[in-house]
């Protein structure tokens, strides 16, 4: 909310400067955003009247002006269309300096001479206003200093309030609130009861008194639209962000401002039968004052009539019945709404106003009568007319209760760590608004005032007396907690050390959005439907990743195009996995590499990566768990499906590795060859607890063997063959080397593989180690159709 | 015994001369060797008598001994040569670069995270998760922000219209603590957080890091003292601080921190920097834990903001880009 320094001193005036207010309401929670002046810095402008203005001789465009300044008249050559003669404007005198320090000096314009210049509202950053010069009210004294008529010795003060402090959405709520800081009294208007001139009312009738507890209106009959709201309310209006519209407009904007009060005019004539407050129907039409049209729903709140609806309560009137430069006799409305009748609501039909703003935290439920009487006279003060009796529609039962509040001064010690002097909580409470309803040695009750929404428990009050105290009066200190050691597993591998595994193997974190493109999410993952957001920011972002390898794969694509030629990317994160037990939430770790194995050097030309890059990176990995992961090959609609294995952990399957689909990687404009894992995250956080084993002091045996076996039989069988062979003390199977080519039949491979038994109480014998490797020549002849190579 | 001199004479010649090892082998074996020149001497000792015996087997030895000597002196200069020979061959450019993977590097925002999680660590909270996709209750209604409250506005939040939502921070993991733990509780909660908003300094995904501190006694002013205390080891500097009251549901009261610093026109400016208060009893209620007995502070921060201020990062969206010229710049 945007407010004049000046209309605040009027209420009350403490003895600091603009600063010191500005840094004294931002450390009381009223957040200061920004502090401009109600005007630019100029001098030596005055009321000027124009007495003749006579065209230019020389220049279609321009007129040679007399300008009275009460005294004196003073030829000034002016360029505006709208000078002319009558009128008073901004004189800007031989002498004056306008804002950026232009000075005005005598000059000659097509050899008229000019002694001045008269100003637009926007020369003088009064407002943006550059459609010709600036035209003061009739009255407006000739000869006076413009920065003092228009008093613009003035700041506006924007303040960000949180959504607890509705009670300072007014000059009234703020004054109150400086106030209290300075312990200085608020001078408040006088608010006199206005009595009837007319017997003239309009029925009301409120339908929902639990969203409205109270509703009042009143009929103004016979009032002068055409006249203008006077200076100094146009003034106040501008400095607080609102444009002067027309007097009942600017009258109710005045009261929205000055007490907090939203009130909205009808145009009497325009009403039939009887004001209702009611609950929309689901699909009724409504046009609001600014043109928009709009479909209600059945949980919206609004003011109609027989005919039909009049406005959304609380929020925007119609535009049908609004007032406008015909009305004569006009309907006034203050209300209480009830906030969480509002609440939302505005923002449900993508509107915010003022008054929804307002009504949503709370106006004060006791202040519609006062707001309905002040508005009146001050209307009448400018349009005149004759004012009916106030219809009043209240149900107590609905309005909020002045709550009872207690405080513990103990509590309120300990919180605080500090001892506030008794009297001082009783005057920063009393002059919020708290009435102190009874107390006795250890604690006060208070009632909460009517315009306080947020002070219902203790807590409230406390952060009350520690807010006006002062935040940063109160003490500082450290927490003492007892030294208590947490369990903590050894086995568990800590993220941190994972994530530092893949930046020594030369990868880069990256970070990569949650949130996916639909269609490209599809390519890496044809099994899971998504979870789609309601509201996503953008297409590209609709749907939750099932996997990060699209994540990753954008990023590959960035750095892709920046002629990135090598690229090792990990990524640790939620996959959201919709399954029949509801959403898993999936921690997983991911990454995806690109480019040559090793940076371009002067070593000589690096070799393009391949699949064992990415899984002798991902074993190593893994290695840090320490548990038995295998490899197995297996189908991946993202993968190249002859380089692509599942990794298996006790027969659960914990992730994917392979070579991106070579037809994915042309269809995404990608550069390849690009290999990319997928494990679980809990699967290779659990590292086993090691177990001391006696070494035995017995030789090794090696034996090595070469077989040639069908190409189809996977090395991780063979070893499984061997394995099951090789009797209770083989302790290695170590494969040196895998050939195909010339030697060896089409389809075939050769494998050399390197065996070694240790007893841990004896040495082995030839005879035994021959026997073994019989037996597991025969086992992988028979399970293989293995043979030795001759 | 002229012959013998001569012998030597020739012997320590013939070392002199020969040109590498291989001569120089070639002398031991024509001078000492089995059938050597001067082994052979030896055995013209069996013409002597026996008094004689001794005095000349003496001097052979010493002829014998002297072109040893001389051999051995010789093949020492010769390897000698031959190391700093080989050296020299061997000599590289050591200033070129090393062979191998060259290292990556962490996250910017991970690397914050990490610190912040340490720095609690040492003071006896641990780390807590929970879940991106929260149920409405966890994210608002347990942190007493009900289904029309205002502040629900200030939330840009992402649904799913089955009730769940991504959360708007990481508060419902404190709330998932309390609900299966009493105090004390002392936790701190990073995490990536959701908000409906993108701009140069809003990202519809950004990370927080929020701590929780539940015991007897837990005072405003050790919020105070503890959230100092951490902007200062964070920033590695003695920082102005000040607590401005503020507003959040969760907390009351509620605070705002700032961190002063010196404008480029030399005047006192201040930058927000975390959200923290007073645990609100609303909340503690919700998850079962005694307002009577216990109070608590709860304080939040973006974990980008504290990483662009630490490192001078200007865009946000920069974090997410995962451009590998900016990410090298934090390995």
């Amino acid at each position: 909310m945007k407010f004049s320094e000046q209309w605040l001193r009027e209420w009350v005036n403490p003895a600091i400067n603009s600063d010191e207010l500005v840094a004294q309401i931002t450390l009381a929670g009223l957040e200061v955003d920004g502090v401009e002046s109600a005007a630019g810095e100029f001098s030596g402008v005055i009321v000027g009247e124009i007495v003749s203005a006579e065209q230019h001789p020389d220049a279609d465009k321009l007129r040679v002006c007399q300008v009275s300044d009460g005294v004196a008249e003073t030829q000034v050559v002016c360029g505006a269309p709208n000078a002319r003669v009558g009128i008073k404007v901004a004189f800007a005198t031989v002498g004056a300096i306008l804002p950026g320090n232009f000075k005005i000096k005598k000059a000659k314009l097509r050899q008229q001479e000019s002694f001045g210049m008269l100003c637009s509202a926007a020369e003088l950053e009064i407002s943006d206003e550059n459609d010709g010069i600036m035209e003061l009210v009739a009255d407006a004294p000739v000869g006076a200093d413009l920065r003092e008529y228009l008093n613009l010795n003035d700041k506006i003060i924007d303040v960000d309030l949180t959504p607890n402090r509705g009670d300072c959405l007014s000059i009234a709520g703020l004054a109150r609130e400086v106030g209290v800081l300075n312990s200085v009294d608020v001078t408040t208007p006088e608010y006199t009861e206005l009595a009837p001139q007319v017997e003239d009312v309009f029925p009301v009738r409120v339908n929902a008194p639990e969203h409205c507890p109270r509703f009042l209106g009143r009929v103004l009959n016979n009032i002068d639209i055409t006249q203008s709201s006077p200076l100094w309310l146009q003034e106040k209006l501008r400095r607080c962000d609102l444009r002067s519209i027309d007097p009942v407009v600017d009258v109710t904007n005045y009261i929205l401002l000055e007490m907090g009060q939203p009130m909205h005019a009808y145009d009497l004539d325009k009403l039939s039968g009887s004001i209702v407050v009611r609950m929309a129907s689901q699909g009724e039409n409504l046009t609001l004052l600014d043109g928009q049209k709009v479909e209600l729903n059945n949980e919206t709140l609004v003011i109609a009539d027989n005919e039909g609806v009049l406005g959304m309560a609380g929020i925007m009137g119609g535009a049908d019945t609004g007032v406008g430069a015909t009305t004569c006799n006009v309907f006034l409305e203050a209300a209480f709404f009830n906030p969480i009748s509002i609440a939302g609501k505005a923002r449900s039909y993508g509107l915010h106003t003022d008054a929804s703003h307002r009504f949503e935290r709370g106006v004060d439920y006791d202040l519609q009568r006062k707001a309905m009487d002040r508005a009146t006279m001050l209307l009448q003060s400018i349009v005149g007319g004759e004012a009916g009796p106030i219809v009043e529609q209240t149900s107590a039962e609905h309005l909020p209760s002045h709550t009872k509040v207690t405080l513990r001064k103990a509590r309120l010690e300990a919180l605080l760590a500090y001892k506030i002097g008794d009297q001082q909580v009783l005057d920063i409470l009393k002059r919020l608004g708290l009435t102190l309803a009874s107390s006795d040695d250890d604690s006060w009750t208070f009632t909460s005032p009517s315009w306080r929404f947020d002070m219902a428990i203790e807590a409230d009050l406390v952060e009350e007396v520690a807010r006006v105290y002062g935040y940063n009066n109160l003490p500082s200190t450290h927490p003492v907690a007892s030294m208590e050691i947490p369990a903590k597993s050894e086995v568990e591998r800590p993220l941190s050390v994972l994530r530092r595994h893949m930046v020594s193997c030369g990868y880069q974190e990256a970070i990569t959005y949650s949130m996916v493109e639909p269609g490209l999410l599809s390519k890496f993952d044809n099994q899971n439907k998504p979870v789609e957001l309601v509201n996503p920011i953008s297409a590209d972002m609709a749907v939750m990743r099932t996997s990060l390898w699209p994540g990753l794969v954008k990023a590959l694509q960035h750095n892709q195009n920046r002629q990135q030629s090598r690229v090792r990317l990990f990524e640790t994160g939620q996959r959201f996995i919709p399954s029949d037990q509801g959403l898993q939430q999936q921690d997983v770790f991911a990454g995806l590499i690109y480019g040559s194995r090793h940076p371009e050097s002067w070593h000589g030309k690096t070799e393009q990566i391949d699949y064992f890059d990415a899984k002798g990176d991902l074993e190593s990995l893994l290695e840090i768990s320490g548990q038995n992961f295998n490899f197995e090959a297996a189908e991946h609609v993202a993968l190249h499906p002859g380089q692509s294995a599942a990794i298996n952990l006790a027969d659960e399957k914990i992730g994917y590795i392979g070579a991106m689909h070579p037809g994915l990687v042309k269809d995404l404009g990608l550069l390849g060859p690009v290999f990319m894992f997928e494990v679980d995250l809990a699967s290779i956080s659990m590292g086993i607890l090691p177990a001391y084993e006696t070494l035995s002091k017995f030789p090794e045996m090696r034996r090595d063997l070469a077989i040639v076996l069908d190409q189809k039989i996977s090395v991780a069988m063979v070893t499984n063959y061997i394995e099951s062979s090789a009797g209770e003390w083989l302790n290695d199977v170590r494969l040196f080397d895998v050939y195909q080519g010339q030697g060896i039949e089409n389809g075939q491979k050769s494998l050399a593989l390197g065996l070694t038994w240790q007893h841990p109480e004896r040495t082995l014998t030839d005879d035994e180690v021959n026997q073994w490797v019989e037996q597991v020549v025969e086992h992988l002849s028979q399970h293989a159709g293995a043979s030795l190579r001759g | 015994m002229e012959h013998l001199k001569q012998l030597v004479t020739e012997g320590l010649d013939a070392v002199a001369q020969a040109a590498d090892e291989v001569a120089l082998d070639q002398v031991r074996v024509q001078y000492l060797g089995k059938k050597g020149e001067l082994t052979q001497q030896l055995k013209s000792l069996g013409k002597l008598s026996a008094e004689e015996r001794p005095a000349a087997g003496a001097k052979i030895n010493e002829a014998k001994q002297k072109v040893q000597d001389a051999i051995t002196v010789k093949r020492t200069m010769m390897a000698a040569n031959a190391l700093s020979k080989q050296l020299a061959v061997e000599s590289i450019d050591v200033t070129l670069a090393g062979r191998g993977q060259a290292i990556g590097g962490l996250h910017p925002v991970t690397m914050t995270i990490e610190r912040i999680e340490n720095f609690f660590a040492q003071i006896g909270f641990s780390v807590a998760q929970g879940p991106e996709i929260e149920d409405d209750y966890h994210n608002f209604e347990a942190l007493n922000i009900p289904a029309h409250h205002p502040a629900r506005a200030m939330h840009d939040t992402f649904y799913f219209g089955d009730g769940t939502l991504l959360r708007t921070h990481t508060s419902g993991v404190q709330v998932r603590t309390m609900e299966k733990q009493q105090p004390p509780i002392r936790i701190i909660c990073p995490g990536r957080v959701y908000r409906c908003d993108s701009d140069q300094t809003h990202s519809p995904m950004f990370h927080q890091i929020e701590g929780l501190l539940v015991d007897d006694n837990i005072s405003f002013a050790d919020l105070k003292g503890i959230l100092h205390n951490f902007l200062n080891v964070f920033f590695e500097r003695d920082l102005q601080v000040r607590f401005r009251p503020s507003y959040f549901p969760f907390t009351e009261p509620s605070i705002e921190v700032d961190i002063g610093y010196q404008g480029e026109d030399g005047e006192q400016k201040w930058l927000e920097v975390l959200g923290c208060g007073m645990v609100h009893p609303k909340v503690f209620e919700h998850s079962g834990i005694d307002t009577e007995k216990y109070t608590g502070f709860a304080f939040g921060m973006g974990v980008e903001r504290l990483a662009m201020l630490r490192y001078g990062v200007k865009d946000l969206r920069m974090f997410f880009e995962n451009d590998l010229r900016f990410l090298a710049q934090f390995s």
